[in-house]
């Protein structure tokens, strides 16, 4: 019996090995190829792309305070990754990260700074830290439902609802940080919240570095989704409405209340992407604040197959750029945007997987990236 | 008569797929006048090499010979150049548009005096419409020009194509499994009217899994099996047994085995279902009727006649607009499918692909689709992977499923293989009261479907109630104890399978009277 146990053990392995091997090789070789070509046009436009990536890597990777820096970065694409690939795992698309995002910073940032004024008392960190956090992790969960439950009971294309719900959010967030929430200190002319409190913010790991407890936080709950999706039978309910839906409702799966959860839940993620940028960087919310994590979410989790693990690289990997791309600038004099050109290849190469395979003779598998059924599907 | 000339001469087609070797060096030949059955298993290789002939694939080697020419086909219009016209299992018909328009799709007739003129000319119909009534006149393929096709009878669709190819001046004509749809009244009149072709000078290519079809129309039998060519015979050196055993590769046995049944308790009572499609329409109208613990009832019938909407019904996949649903005494009417599974139903799904699978999902995933939340698989919302795994391998034993590993996907597994992860899930489940099997055996090969009656019937001898629907007439009359037919989502009749003909359910499949009282 034990050596049966035995010699199932590095099978398992082996056969999880494989499995990332397998998922790994497209992205690696999209990055790879993309590299290429963005470094052809660097040179095209007279730089020198070797010195351009050194510089690149320098300024993300090079230093301690590099390091510090991308994980700052890395943390809200972590999150709103999560999101979009939890969406994608059920067959749902949610191009909504950007407003859930919104909602839940401008839901913290109220319980960061009013709350106390109030209750009138200063709350402990340990209340308030979470309190604030969850009221974004809330707003963002309400708020997706919504495209969730049109979609499951009206068969409304959450594609389109979230792109509206976008607008419609960040409309109210401007109107509401331009008045309500607006930040009355006299010399204030520009449209953001009040500071939250002390107690609200989330505290920086090491003295001197900006990255703060929202990093790890981020990887915990990187860990809680793939936990799951792929240890729980809810997470198994997910995947299954998301692979087959006619299967699921087979198997018996309640999968309209799936459908609504599965968004809810990817809102909540998104919204906990701009909770924690309030509570642990910005200490306030900001009108542009979020220069399209929401957006840029979607790349990440196309970059990282949809899985948890392959998000928090890709995370780090397009924080990084992002983070060194002004040192690259500030040494090579090429534009930082030279990055958004290698991201979008990279995005393209991924989407269009066709196109790698091709370039590099790999073989068609079968199990293609299930990412969303599309209209009402 | 082989003596007459040769129409179609392929040798040495070899065809590779990832993983497969569908065609391996096969020959294949086609005389004038003749009807050239080709006989084969799902997955031996006959609609590759018909691909290969129809321009759809590219040969990895072997040539092609039409009329003496040597060709590289390369794509369906050089075929169509070349006389080969290829009716489709599956009609590559617009429903929406009339007859005349689907012939001429993709062949309309150009009176432009130079390519320079305008292109936005008016479609000529009348011509086309006065040459499809020529052309059935002349093969006796009765379509009305006008009609549109989506209001047509499968097989009138079916006669649509053949026009179509005629229309394209084909003389050669594939037909791929052509009797899968048609009542056995409408099997008779194609085969009237693929004998008024031969006799006219088409050649004719019938692909085709069943063995009687083939001895009654075929001039010569080739049988492929596992991408290879068996061998050719005429239908006059062979029988069906001979021919089963050559598909197979050993002798099957073409009869269900089974001890006489012993019916007792109403386990499933349904009374005047009714149910809508998914275009809305009533296709189960007004149905009732019982089935037994330790008996198998069969719903014989041709494919749309309200058998889909009815198993969906059975098994809570389909709202039903009116009537009742019983299962073990249990009121069902307008229950959940996890209600439905909970109360011993066990379904195998029409199409497994679709409903009975998800094939991004391996093996062991599949094998608790509908148990996943139940101990021992699922504790307090947590999945047991041990017990998925232990639960996986003992089902693959027990039920001879082919598999490399329990974490193989089960897109991966052949069609049979799928099947059996199905019928493992579903007839292993604790406390099943009722199978509700439909096209349990569809596109399977000999082995499975075997493999998969002698599950059925075993849950039949253990007191288990069997509903089984299927369009396979001779799978339902092996099957079952008693057999309804459905015609126009009613049941015309219920009679005992041991005092009934084939020939007679064909004709009341077809919608034709009952004039002997129900058993």
């Amino acid at each position: 019996m034990q050596s049966a146990e035995e010699k199932q053990a590095p099978q398992g392995w082996k056969r999880i090995g494989r499995a990332i091997m397998d998922a790994a090789l497209v992205p690696v070789l999209a990055i790879f190829s993309a590299i290429i070509v963005g470094g052809v046009v660097i040179a095209v436009v007279g730089g020198n792309p070797f010195a351009a990536y050194l510089g690149l890597i320098q300024g993300a990777y090079g230093s301690t305070k590099a390091w510090s820096e991308t994980f700052v970065w890395a943390t809200p694409y972590i999150f709103a990754g999560l999101a979009v690939a939890l969406a994608f795992k059920g067959g749902l698309f949610n191009i909504g990260a950007e407003g859930q995002l919104a909602f839940g910073a401008v839901a913290t940032a109220w319980v960061g700074y009013a709350l106390p004024g109030m209750l009138g008392v200063e709350l402990p960190a340990i209340l308030h830290i979470p309190l604030a956090i969850g009221a974004g992790m809330l707003a963002g969960f309400l708020w997706a439902a919504i495209p969730g439950a049109l979609r499951a009971y009206a068969g409304g294309s959450e594609v389109i609802n979230t792109i509206m719900m976008n607008y419609i959010a960040l409309n109210i967030t401007s109107f509401l940080l331009n008045g309500p929430m607006k930040d009355n200190n006299p010399l204030n002319v520009i449209a953001r919240t009040p500071e939250i409190a002390e107690g609200a913010r989330i505290p920086v790991i090491f003295d001197g570095l900006r990255v703060h407890w929202g990093f790890p936080l981020a990887l915990i709950v990187a860990f809680l989704v793939w936990y799951l999706l792929w240890k729980t039978t809810f997470g198994f309910e997910i995947r299954t409405v998301g692979a087959n839906p006619d299967a699921a409702k087979y198997a018996g799966i309640n999968y309209k209340r799936v459908i609504v959860l599965t968004m809810a839940l990817s809102g909540l993620l998104a919204g906990l992407a701009g909770a924690v940028e309030v509570t642990g960087l910005n200490y306030r919310h900001e009108l542009g604040f979020s220069i399209g994590y929401g957006y840029d979410a979607i790349a990440i989790a196309l970059l990282g197959r949809t899985h948890p693990l392959g998000v928090v690289l890709a995370s780090i990997l397009f924080a990084g750029m992002r983070n060194g791309a002004t040192r690259m600038q500030f040494l090579t004099q090429i534009p930082v945007d030279i990055i958004s050109v290698i991201q979008a290849l990279i995005l393209l190469f991924v989407a269009a997987d066709a196109i790698v395979r091709y370039i590099y003779r790999i073989k068609a598998k079968e199990d293609r990236l299930v990412l969303t059924r599309g209209w009402g599907g | 008569m082989s003596e007459k000339k040769i129409v179609l001469d392929a040798r040495g087609i070899t065809k590779q797929f990832p993983g497969v070797l569908a065609n391996d060096l096969v020959d294949f030949d086609l005389r004038e006048g003749e009807v050239h059955a080709l006989l084969g298993e799902n997955g031996a290789g006959k609609s590759t090499l018909m691909n290969v002939l129809y321009g759809l694939y590219k040969a990895d080697s072997g040539e092609v010979k039409v009329n003496g020419e040597n060709l590289i086909l390369s794509s369906p219009r050089d075929a169509i150049y070349k006389g080969i016209g290829m009716v489709h299992q599956h009609f590559m018909l617009v429903p929406v548009f009339s007859v005349t328009e689907n012939i001429m799709l993709g062949a309309e007739t150009d009176h432009r005096a130079t390519p320079n003129e305008s292109p936005l000319v008016k479609l000529d119909r009348k011509e086309v419409a006065q040459k499809v009534k020529s052309l059935s006149q002349q093969y006796g393929l009765e379509v009305e020009p006008a009609a549109i096709v989506g209001d047509l009878p499968v097989g009138v669709q079916q006669r649509v194509e053949i026009v179509k190819a005629l229309y394209r001046n084909a003389n050669i004509l594939i037909l791929d499994e052509p009797t899968a749809v048609l009542t056995p009244q409408e099997a008779d009149d194609l085969f009237r009217i693929v004998h008024e072709l031969t006799t006219r000078g088409v050649s004719i290519v019938f692909i085709t899994h069943k063995l009687k079809e083939v001895l009654a129309i075929a001039d010569r039998i080739t049988v492929m099996r596992g991408g290879k060519v068996v061998g050719t015979t005429t239908p006059q050196e062979t029988d069906e047994h001979q021919l089963a055993a050559m598909m197979v590769g050993r002798d099957v046995i073409l009869t269900v085995e089974k001890e006489v049944a012993h019916p007792a308790d109403d386990v499933l009572l349904v009374e005047k279902l009714r149910v809508r499609d998914v275009r809305d329409i009533e296709t189960v109208r007004g149905v009732s009727f019982t089935v037994r613990a330790g008996e198998i009832l069969g719903i014989a019938g041709v494919q749309g006649n309200g058998q889909t909407e009815l198993a969906e019904a059975l098994t809570g996949l389909r709202r039903i607009e009116g009537g009742t649903i019983q299962l073990a005494e249990k009121n069902l009417t307008g229950k959940t499918p996890r209600i439905f599974t909970e109360s011993g139903l066990a379904h195998i799904p029409e199409d497994r692909q679709r409903h009975g699978l998800v094939l991004g999902y391996t093996v062991a995933d599949n094998m608790v689709l509908c148990d996943y939340y139940k101990a021992p698989f699922g504790v307090n919302g947590v999945l047991q992977q041990k017990a998925l795994d232990e639960n996986s391998r003992r089902l693959i034993q027990e039920y001879d499923v082919r598999t490399p590993s329990p974490y193989v996907s089960a897109g991966k597994l052949s069609g049979g293989n799928q099947q059996k992860v199905i019928v493992a899930r579903e007839l292993s489940r604790a406390n099943v009261k009722l199978v509700v099997a439909n096209q349990p055996t569809r596109g399977l090969d000999v082995g499975s479907i075997e493999y998969i009656h002698k599950e059925i019937i075993a849950m039949r001898d253990r007191g288990v109630a069997v509903l089984l629907i299927s369009a396979e007439l001779d799978e339902v009359m092996a099957l079952s104890d008693r057999i309804a037919v459905m015609y126009h989502g009613e049941i015309v009749t219920t009679v005992d399978a041991k005092s009934v003909t084939r020939e007679q359910l064909g004709l009341w499949m077809a919608g034709s009277k009952v004039q002997q009282p129900a058993a």
